[in-house]
């Protein structure tokens, strides 16, 4: 394991909502993400673990305490640097959330094109050579509409993985799923974040996923409860 | 295709992928965009051939200056003018000749047929103020109830106008009067009338009894060689005591013709409300397809954000949309304006067709105007909020 620090959280408080509906989300969390771990959040309804995928994500701004991603703090930074961050991470959605007007490929290759154009045919070859990757060589021209529900979310997964980011953040990406296609996605995510060095933070209910976690944050009312290293 | 656009683009043509995806709906915008074209070509056309048929008769003379009365906003409308204006207007140095315009409309009764024709009374003597391609003929005019006539003239077949020669020439009755038409010319049948003809003075006067040599319709000039018509205009205005008159060029007259035609009379504010319902009709269509597009795709828009595509990607492909259904739309539009102006032509024997300016310039009007409605439909992707995508 690497000592590389991906994500750091100090203190980090956030809140939704205003005057008198505001609300505390989260108190006091602080974690560390080194390069290559698998961590897993868990907690209960409402514990606040999208909060945080959300916030790491850099799809929201951070309110009170210190994000640092790859080494920026996001407390205070501006929105281009934010969508400058975001390019450097992976999503993966309970939902595939893919365009189903794209192929396969092509929804493949949206998230390579995100960091340039595509004037030649090799964002293309590494689209294939990624869902190749996720078992889908053969679909590679199909509409999302013609895909199962788990080949649809290993679409998903081949477009998080497909720019090698540094890190990837995944929300249940299981929920949909039946108990195979769950854990061939949860597989597939470990091992071609090893194979690239890539960190994962993934949010699950599921405990078949528990026991390919390095690490297990339990989430409850806003707090971080418990901090179990697997490995 | 796909290839090429993305060749072109250098990303993913996202916005024409989306678009042909739904068959239906891209079938039914398109045609929501070809029917706004069609509607502004049958205006256009009609607004055209309006301009063309009001200048028509303008290009029988060719004078520099012309002399009307106040309330003379076309050649057939108004009071008419004093002869002595066109010898005050003698005495000015520039003025080379002068000519009484007589005009007035006559009807030839042809079995079940009714063939209006205006006519144009002048000085058979002085083809200095015709058309070169008219002024030739000018002398059959000296013979009483003599005529040249427009062989373009609806109601009149073409062989039969072809076959008017002097030594077959065409008589009818009209105005009680018997005419003799010996040539003809090219004219063409507009909105006020089925055609022209031409006539001497003393015959125009012998056809309409009532009218007075001393007060002909305008009074057209001549200048000499080298003279600027507009200093002779200022001139003129001084020199002739009634200042009641319009006094302008010949080409001016033509000019305020067209724009009153255009802008006061109701037929031309129609038409050119018409454009303006046409570019409306594709306004709100192309912007109602180009917004149910975004609202379809928010999901997808989110997640896009969320990858980290910025608001120029977005913009671009909402572009790409709008000019995708603009260029696809225009050429069924293109196709089926034509077809109809040159049905309408043919059935009204206007002057309608589609020219190649008209053609351009709704082209170039359907580009500006999709592009403008893209541009207010990307305003419903700022509801794309990658964080409640989680
Ligand atoms: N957009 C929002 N506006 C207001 N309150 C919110 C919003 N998102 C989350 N919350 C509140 O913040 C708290 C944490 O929500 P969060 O979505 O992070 O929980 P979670 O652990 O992901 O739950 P679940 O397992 O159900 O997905 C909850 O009380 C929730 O009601
Ligand atoms: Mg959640």
């Amino acid at each position: 394991m690497g000592e590389e620090t991906i994500v750091d959280v100090r203190g980090l408080n956030h809140w939704f909502g205003s005057g008198e509906m505001r609300k505390q989300a989260l108190f006091d969390v602080s974690l560390t993400l080194h390069r290559g771990n698998f961590t897993v959040l868990m907690g209960p309804s409402g514990s606040g673990k999208t909060t945080v995928l959300t916030l790491v994500g850099c799809l929201r701004a951070v309110q009170d305490g210190s994000l640092r991603l790859l080494g920026q703090e996001l407390n205070g930074a501006s929105e281009a640097q934010l969508v400058g961050l975001r390019r450097r991470l992976g999503f993966i959605f309970q939902a595939h959330n893919l365009h189903e007007s794209l192929t396969a490929a092509q929804n493949v290759m949206m998230g390579l094109q995100v960091h340039g154009g595509l004037s030649d045919n090799t964002a293309e070859q590494a689209a294939i050579h990624a869902l190749g990757l996720v078992g889908l060589s053969e679909r590679t021209t199909y509409l999302p509409a013609n895909l199962s529900g788990g080949q649809k979310q290993r679409v998903a997964v081949a477009r998080a993985l497909v720019s090698s980011p540094a890190l990837v953040l995944a929300d249940e990406p299981t929920a949909a799923l039946d108990k195979d296609s769950a854990a061939e996605v949860v597989d597939l995510l470990k091992r071609m974040g090893r194979a690239r060095g890539t960190t994962t933070l993934l949010v699950t209910h599921d405990n078949r996923i528990l026991d390919r976690a390095d690490r297990i944050l339990t989430l409850e009312d806003g707090r971080i409860i418990h901090v179990e290293d697997r490995s | 295709m796909n290839r090429l656009l993305q060749r072109l683009f250098g990303r993913l043509p996202l916005g024409w992928l989306q678009l042909t995806h739904n068959r239906t709906r891209f079938a039914a915008a398109l045609a929501g965009v070809a029917f706004a074209n069609v509607l502004v070509f049958v205006q256009l056309g009609i607004m055209n051939s309006m301009a063309t048929a009001t200048l028509r008769p303008y290009a029988f003379f060719q004078p520099d200056v012309m002399i009307s009365a106040g309330d003379a906003n076309s050649l057939t409308d108004g009071s008419n003018v004093a002869r002595q204006w066109l010898l005050q207007a003698m005495a000015d140095p520039d003025v080379a000749d002068g000519m009484s315009l007589f005009i007035a409309n006559v009807h030839w009764e042809r079995g079940d047929k009714d063939i209006s024709l205006t006519t144009f009374g002048i000085d058979p003597a002085k083809p200095a103020f015709l058309a070169p391609r008219i002024a030739g003929d000018l002398a059959r005019l000296e013979v009483q109830d003599a005529a040249i006539l427009d062989r373009r003239a609806r109601g009149l077949g073409k062989a039969e106008a072809a076959a008017i020669r002097p030594q077959t020439p065409l008589s009818f009755e009209t105005q009680g009067r018997t005419v003799t038409a010996y040539t003809t010319f090219a004219g063409g049948g507009g909105f006020g009338a089925d055609g022209y003809m031409l006539v001497s003075d003393q015959t125009f006067l012998s056809l309409f009894p009532a009218r007075r040599s001393a007060a002909p319709d305008h009074i057209l000039l001549t200048l000499r060689p080298g003279a600027q018509p507009e200093a002779v205009v200022t001139r003129l205005k001084t020199l002739i005591s009634d200042p009641s008159l319009r006094i302008r060029t010949y080409a001016q007259a033509a000019q305020d013709d067209l724009r009153y035609q255009q802008a006061k009379r109701p037929t031309g504010i129609i038409f050119g409300f018409g454009v303006l319902i046409g570019v409306l009709v594709g306004l709100v269509i192309v912007y109602q397809v180009l917004s149910t597009d975004v609202a379809d795709h928010l999901r997808e828009y989110a997640t896009f954000k969320a990858m980290g595509y910025g608001p120029g990607f977005f913009l671009g492909v909402v572009f790409e949309e709008a000019l995708v259904l603009g260029i696809l739309g225009f050429i069924p539009g293109l196709i089926v304006g034509t077809t109809i102006l040159t049905l309408m032509g043919a059935i009204t024997t206007l002057p309608l067709a589609m020219t190649p300016s008209m053609a351009i310039s709704v082209f170039l009007g359907t580009i500006v105007f999709s592009a403008l409605s893209g541009a207010v439909a990307t305003r419903r992707l700022a509801a794309a909020d990658p964080a409640d995508l989680f």
